[in-house]
Order: C-alpha cells, then sequence, then structure tokens
C-alpha cells in the first residue's frame, strides 16, 4: 500500500514553513508527523491536511552538550509545543535567548516559521527540517 | 510454561574508555557465568546477546557470533538484540521465553558496550538515534535532552516548583553514588554531596553532570536453565516470575501519557500479573535511572509511589535499603554506570546476588526475597521489566 504522506513530502513542505499533516477519515483524527495508518482507529483513509503551525508550548529544554557534527549549535532550545488542532510536535525554540529560557515558557502561545533545516551528516540519509516557534507577541 | 532459574551470573567491572574488546569483555562476564554455573561450553545451546552501538564504538557488527566461537560455544545460534538501553533486558527476556517453552534448557544471555570508548560527541550522536532520526533528531535532541523535557514537564504537570524537583533530583543521585561507592563493579565509587550536584556544569536544563548517567563499557552474563537443570546444579536457583516488555513511538506521540511512559506501565502490569505479586512485595529493585527524573518517573510507573510523591520518598529515605523498597543498591546507572547492551543483563546479575546475599555488606538489601528490574530504551521505546524470586 503506497504510503500517503512521505517523509520527504512532509520535509519540503516543512522547509517552506508548511505544516503538512494527515486527517483521518473515518474518526476525524489528525496525525503529524506523518504515520501509514491513523494513531487512534488504524484506518488509512486519510488525506493531507495543513497545519496551522500554531500551538502552546507544553515543555522544553536548553541543550548545552551537542551531539558530534553539531558542536557550532549549542546552546540551542528544543521544545514541545500542542498545536491547536491537537497532536504535540517536538521542534525549536527561536528569537529568544536560550540561556533566558526557564519554566515561565510553558502554556505560552507559538507560531512556526522560519524553519531550521539540518543539512544532515554521514548517518542521517540526508537533511532533515525542524519547525521552529516563535513566541506569539 | 516450565519454571525458569537464573543458574549462573558474571559481570565485568563497568569502566570508562578501556582497551578490552566487545568480545573479550563479554566473555570474561560469560565465563565467571559458566564456571560458576558449573556447566560446560557444550551444555549452552544458545546465546542472546544484547549489544547496541558495536558498530559505532568499534566497527564490530554480529558481535554475538564471534563471542560465542570465542568462548568455545561452537556453532550454537547466537542472536544479537537492539532495544536501545534496554537491549540486555530483552536478550534476557526471549531466553526466558525459550526455555519456559521447552525449546531448550539452557542458554547464556547477556550483553556488552563500549559506550565510553566512542567518546562523549559521538556516543551523544548515536545515542541520539534512539529517537526519531527524521522527525525528532533535525531539532537536536539528544538523549539527556529527552528528559529535559520531561523533567520540566513533569514539574509543571504535578505543580512543583523546578528548585524543589531539582533538590529532589539531586538527592536520588547522591543516594546512587553512596552506594556505588561500596558496588565493586561500579563505574564511579566515590560520595557526592547535595552541593556538588547542584553546583556541577548543566549538560542540558534544568540537569547538571549528576543527574545524568556516564557512558560506560561493560559486560554482563546470565546461565538461564529449566527448574529440572536447576535443581541438579545449585540450591540457590533465582527463579524469573515475572516478564513483561512494550513499545512506544516517537516522544511527542506518547502525549496522552507523558511524563509516565505508557510501554513502562504496560510491561510492569504483565510482570505483576504473571507473578501474582504487587508492588508492595517487591524488596529491592533495580531501576532504569538513566537520569534523575527518570529514576522518580520509573518509581512512579512500578507503583513503589503516587504519581507525582516520588522525589519527595527519595529525601524520607523511602527509596533506600531500609525504606519502602530498596531502589537501585548497585548505585544504578548514574553510578554503577551504563553500557547500554549490558546494563539490563547487569540489573539482573545484581537482583541476583542481593537474592543470594552475596553483595558488599554496605549495600545488601537484608532478607531480600523478591526483586525486580526496569529498563527503558530509546525515548520510551522499549521498556522491559522482570521479577525474580528465590527459589529456596
Ligand atoms: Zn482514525
Amino acid at each position: 500500500m503506497e504510503y500517503k504522506l512521505t517523509f520527504q513530502e512532509y520535509n519540503e513542505a516543512l522547509k517552506n514553513d508548511k505544516l503538512l499533516g494527515l486527517k483521518c477519515l473515518e474518526c476525524g483524527n489528525i496525525i503529524v508527523p506523518p504515520k501509514m495508518v491513523c494513531g487512534k482507529c488504524n484506518s488509512t483513509d486519510m488525506e493531507i491536511i495543513e497545519l496551522s503551525g500554531k500551538g502552546k508550548i507544553q515543555t522544553f529544554t536548553t541543550i548545552n552538550v551537542a551531539p558530534e557534527g553539531r558542536e557550532a549549535e549549542v546552546p540551542y532550545t528544543v521544545v514541545m509545543v500542542e498545536l491547536e488542532e491537537g497532536p504535540w510536535l517536538t521542534g525549536n525554540l527561536g528569537g529568544v535567548d536560550p540561556a533566558n529560557v526557564t519554566m515561565d515558557i510553558i502554556g505560552k502561545p507559538v507560531i512556526m516559521k522560519d524553519n531550521l533545516v539540518f543539512a544532515g551528516d554521514k548517518y542521517s540519509a540526508g537533511e532533515g527540517a525542524s519547525s521552529n516557534f516563535h513566541l506569539v507577541a | 510454561m516450565r519454571k525458569v532459574a537464573v543458574v549462573g551470573v558474571g559481570e565485568t567491572k563497568f569502566s570508562g574508555a578501556q582497551t578490552k574488546t566487545g568480545v573479550e569483555l563479554f566473555s570474561e562476564a560469560a565465563m565467571d557465568a559458566l564456571n560458576e554455573s558449573q556447566l560446560k561450553q557444550t551444555d549452552v545451546q544458545a546465546l542472546f546477546l544484547g549489544n547496541v552501538l558495536g558498530d559505532f564504538s568499534e566497527g564490530q557488527g554480529s558481535i554475538q557470533a564471534f563471542a560465542a566461537e570465542n568462548l568455545g560455544l561452537h556453532n550454537i545460534p547466537a542472536n544479537r538484540y537492539e532495544g536501545a538501553c534496554a537491549s540486555g533486558s530483552i536478550a534476557v527476556r526471549d531466553a526466558f521465553m525459550w526455555v519456559a517453552s521447552g525449546f531448550y534448557d539452557i542458554v547464556l544471555a547477556g550483553g556488552v558496550e563500549r559506550a565510553a570508548t566512542m567518546g562523549t560527541p559521538l556516543a551523544t550522536r548515536t545515542f541520539a538515534m534512539f529517537g526519531d532520526s527524521r522527525y525528532e533528531y533535525p531539532s537536536g535532541l539528544t538523549f539527556p535532552g529527552v528528559f529535559g523535557l520531561l523533567t520540566h514537564l513533569y514539574a509543571a504537570k504535578h505543580g512543583i516548583p523546578l528548585p524543589k524537583l531539582k533538590e529532589q533530583m539531586a538527592y536520588t543521585s547522591v543516594q546512587s553514588y553512596h552506594h556505588g561507592k561500596s558496588n565493586a563493579k561500579a563505574h564511579f565509587r566515590k560520595e557526592v554531596s547535595m552541593e556538588d550536584v547542584l553546583k556541577a556544569f548543566m549538560v542540558c536544563t534544568p540537569l547538571q553532570l549528576h543527574d545524568c548517567c556516564p557512558f560506560s563499557d561493560g559486560g554482563a552474563a546470565l546461565i538461564l536453565a529449566s527448574e529440572e537443570v536447576a535443581k541438579k546444579l545449585t540450591s540457590k536457583p533465582v527463579y524469573i516470575t515475572g516478564i513483561g516488555q512494550a513499545s512506544n513511538g516517537p516522544l511527542s506521540n506518547q502525549n496522552d501519557y507523558l511524563p509516565r511512559i505508557r510501554a513502562r506501565e504496560l510491561a510492569v502490569e504483565q510482570s505483576y500479573k504473571m507473578s501474582g505479586r504487587k508492588p508492595e512485595d517487591i524488596d529491592v529493585c533495580e531501576l532504569h535511572d538513566c537520569f534523575s527524573t527518570a529514576a522518580i518517573i520509573a518509581a512512579e510507573c512500578l507503583g513503589f509511589f503516587e504519581y507525582g510523591t516520588a522525589g519527595e520518598a527519595w529525601l524520607k529515605g523511602e527509596a533506600d535499603i531500609g525504606g519502602k523498597i530498596a531502589i537501585n543498591p548497585s548505585g544504578g546507572l548514574k553510578a554503577k554506570g551504563h553500557p547500554i547492551g549490558a546494563t539490563g543483563a547487569g540489573q539482573v546479575y545484581e537482583i541476583a546476588k542481593q537474592l543470594r546475599g552475596e553483595v558488599e555488606p554496605e549495600r545488601q538489601v537484608e532478607g531480600a526475597k523478591i526483586g525486580m528490574t526496569d529498563t527503558l530504551g530509546g525515548v520510551g521505546a522499549t521498556l522491559c521489566n522482570l521479577i525474580l524470586e528465590r527459589g529456596w
């Protein structure tokens, strides 16, 4: 069976600040990142949708020790965001000095823009975009 | 289904980077297990070996076949298990199932890793492979980062002010290092104070150096045998009476449960149900404290403490020897160390030794009859629990 929304298609869209996902036509569940079947009801009857990229920060961490090859990026902040449409998504926090991110940020509304692209390394089979969330003023 | 016993155990010292090869490390542990069991190489019917990153740490794939040959276990079937940090545990669980089923009578199970040999940058990169490579790693999420996320989420969900949670977390490390100090096999054998922990380098917020386990080298091995065989070999068989295993996808897809780990709760439920035991029956538990918060979350998912209260329980001594449940008398992952492929087998080694009353007196849980292990692999991707009991 053909995969409905592949990583490549999702990634190309994400690079252009478009967040794609799937909507289950059986139960209405929204799925992001994409999967073979609906996470709630296992249906394969899904359509590709574009999500708003808006949500609220659920948690965060500022990383000071980098994996091999990403030393120049530290410090950076990783967040988990509950999207307006329901799912949670892992991404980065943009526009805020990582040194100043505290518990106060949890619950704050954010919007995805100016997404980042990890260029890839010898293990990663190519690049990967990361959703970059910014605080809504 | 037949009863299955642990009839021989062996473990190397867990350590920083060293020169022994993966095959050598596992062979040392396995010979100790074999000698203790009084079995011969020709008695062993299969080898199930946890090894995660041999390909990266020493360019060695299929280490299980080379280890089997090296040990004189000529031509037996040998399988490698990869469930990230839970690899050793899932190897032991499968060995249990094959012996329980009657297909094999005697199996060698264990694990080996040279995580420290890789050095911090490569180890950090390869450990991050146990998150989702396409949908999580582009953000730069590291393994400590996963528990940084869970720690802040835990504080927010339970309404615990971060400085208070940090104090509880620091104490879990103080306790771990205290036990590691008297464990001859431990990677770190020194005390740390609350002040040491709270002053140390910030790896990723809010986890400081001692909140994190080290990358370790080491191996552990166990001989599992059917009850019939076990009774002939030893007066102190340690029976595996409950097993559980479950899986999960990317961290963000576990959002309905976080910071609880759903796969752990399922695996725990399976192992309690199978053994007929309850959390209050467990005397000693080796749980997966790769990070301070991981210990707190694990102790709650295992049913030892109410959600949101385990950190406080640690501070009160309830998670220590002599408390409600003796957690990680070995020093756990943070002090005993974390050679990831071997860690779960090392937990079983510790529980078997505890039940037999054979650990250093400073950290012996007196009269322990029932023990449990808990191992987490990846971002909650692979969870495995085992319950072990005295057979005498
Ligand atoms: Zn559905």
